[in-house]
């Protein structure tokens, strides 16, 4: 007899935490059957080979016409509807999606990401000092986490600094969940004007950075340019803020793990690794549809199933790490899926790496008192957003 | 022991220049792995298998010859 399929779990028993319901899950089968809001029934991926395989293997397609919605959320349409639009790389398969990818790797590769260190720990500096004499107590939030990502992607964009509160302001409003919808829409318009404007800017006169280089590329329509642009704003600007301010949240709340990374700041990088790992800061997904028959660790995954894979889940997979449970800095996260796996694993990976590891060994060197300014249980966390995150994190020195 | 990289395949994440940098680099045209060493020395060969292993698109592989 078939399993009867489950809804997704969604409720996180605390700020760290994935849903409890996803281990038990994963102990009886790395994959489940699961039930969609339209009635599709397709599969949940728990366990860490099943997520690998369904991300890498190319009988699972990314396309978005493809897919079915887990859950009824305010951003279904982005996961689910009709054919990607032009340059929206991350609905599509290869060869398609290749083309993109290209151009936009060749932007983004580790020694090209190396030369922005120096710049990023500039910005880093720059945002301690406003942080610093905005005086304790503080929401990390506002003064740290989201500031750095922020003014890095300015770097990247070469979006002049003359114009980079406009620019913050429409970012702020589009991720801030308390904004009323209109507000929203209102900031999301602006901003792919925004982005219009600084396409022709570059295509008059390119400077050094790495959206002149996708322009410059001459290999890219506007329409394209401006998706993607769009998809690298949204991908690399809430993901990096939530994880410094969960990291942040983390750390304070695990003083044995603090105290090591004080006490030896050569810990940074395998820090980074582990948070990434331990707080996996997306709720569920990417998602995959069944081009073909696929069997995925035992299961038979039907041609137009989707499967949605819990990284939250693959990432406390026992089978793979040891421990999985605990928050452990020395411990070895490497392996972790949180940046996906296969052909679309995150582009930008090598800088949030950079960022991370930049921005808490400065952090914490600046405040060495640095504490929680409320109880644990009353930051506010995003619960039903795509990205996990703190919205505050009331800190003192 | 060789090491076998396959631009085809390749997707240019950077796991390999960035877990050995001495071994991997990344083209600057299309950030596609660039082999800068075939035949690493016996004790690399760990730092190799983490490579092969975490590579998402499974483009580096070693070869027994």
């Amino acid at each position: 007899m078939e399993q009867c399929p489950i809804a997704l779990p969604f409720d996180r028993p605390g700020p760290f935490d994935p849903p409890r319901a996803l281990a038990g899950l994963r102990e009886q089968a790395p994959m489940t059957p699961l039930s969609f809001v339209d009635g599709h029934v397709g599969w949940l991926a728990t366990g860490y080979e099943a997520a690998r395989t369904v991300l890498a293997d190319p009988r699972f397609s990314a396309r978005r016409e493809l897919m079915h919605v887990p859950l009824d959320l305010g951003f279904a349409h982005e996961i689910a509807g009709g054919p990607p639009e032009a340059g929206e790389f991350l609905r599509m398969d290869p060869p398609e999606h290749t083309r993109y990818r290209r151009l936009l790797i060749a932007q983004f590769t580790a020694r090209r990401l190396k030369q922005l260190e120096p710049r990023i720990a500039e910005v880093t500096q720059t945002c301690l000092d406003r942080m610093e004499a905005a005086g304790s107590p503080v929401d990390l939030v506002r003064e740290f986490a989201l500031p750095v990502p922020s003014r890095v992607i300015c770097e990247l964009f070469g979006v002049p600094y003359a114009r980079l509160e406009e620019f913050q302001n429409h970012l702020g409003t589009m991720v801030d969940t308390d904004a009323p919808g209109e507000e929203a829409m209102e900031a999301y318009t602006a901003f792919l004007e925004f982005l219009a404007g600084l396409i022709a800017d570059k295509r008059k006169a390119p400077g050094e950075d790495f959206f002149s280089g996708l322009v410059d590329s001459g290999e890219l329509s506007d329409e394209e340019l401006t998706n993607i642009g769009f998809i690298l704003f949204g991908a690399g600007f809430e993901t990096t803020a939530n994880m410094l301010g969960l990291g942040t949240f983390a750390l304070l709340s695990h003083p044995d793990q603090l105290a090591l990374l004080r006490g030896d700041p050569s810990l940074i990088d395998g820090a980074v690794e582990e948070l990434l790992r331990h707080l996996t800061i997306i709720h569920f997904g990417p998602l995959r549809a069944a081009l073909e028959d696929v069997e995925v660790e035992g299961a038979l995954v039907r041609k137009g199933q989707v499967v949605v894979v819990s990284l939250p889940a693959a990432n406390r997979d026992p089978k793979r790490f040891t421990d999985p449970e605990r928050l452990d800095i020395t411990g070895s996260a490497q392996g972790h899926l949180t940046f996906g796996y296969g052909p679309h694993q995150c582009l930008g990976q090598q800088l949030a790496r950079i960022e991370m590891r930049i921005a808490f060994p400065a952090l914490l060197e600046r405040f060495p008192t640095l504490r929680l300014a409320c109880a644990p249980e009353d930051v506010p966390t995003k619960d039903m957003m795509i990205v996990h995150g703190v919205k505050k994190l009331p800190v003192a020195w | 022991m060789r090491i076998v990289a396959d631009k085809d395949v390749c997707v240019g994440a950077g796991m390999c220049a960035l877990t050995a940098h001495d071994l991997f680099e990344q083209s600057e045209e299309d950030g596609t792995v660039v082999l800068v060493v075939e035949r690493p020395a016996d004790d690399r060969l760990h730092l190799v298998r983490r490579v092969v292993d975490s590579c998402p698109s499974g483009a580096i592989t070693l070869a027994d010859d």
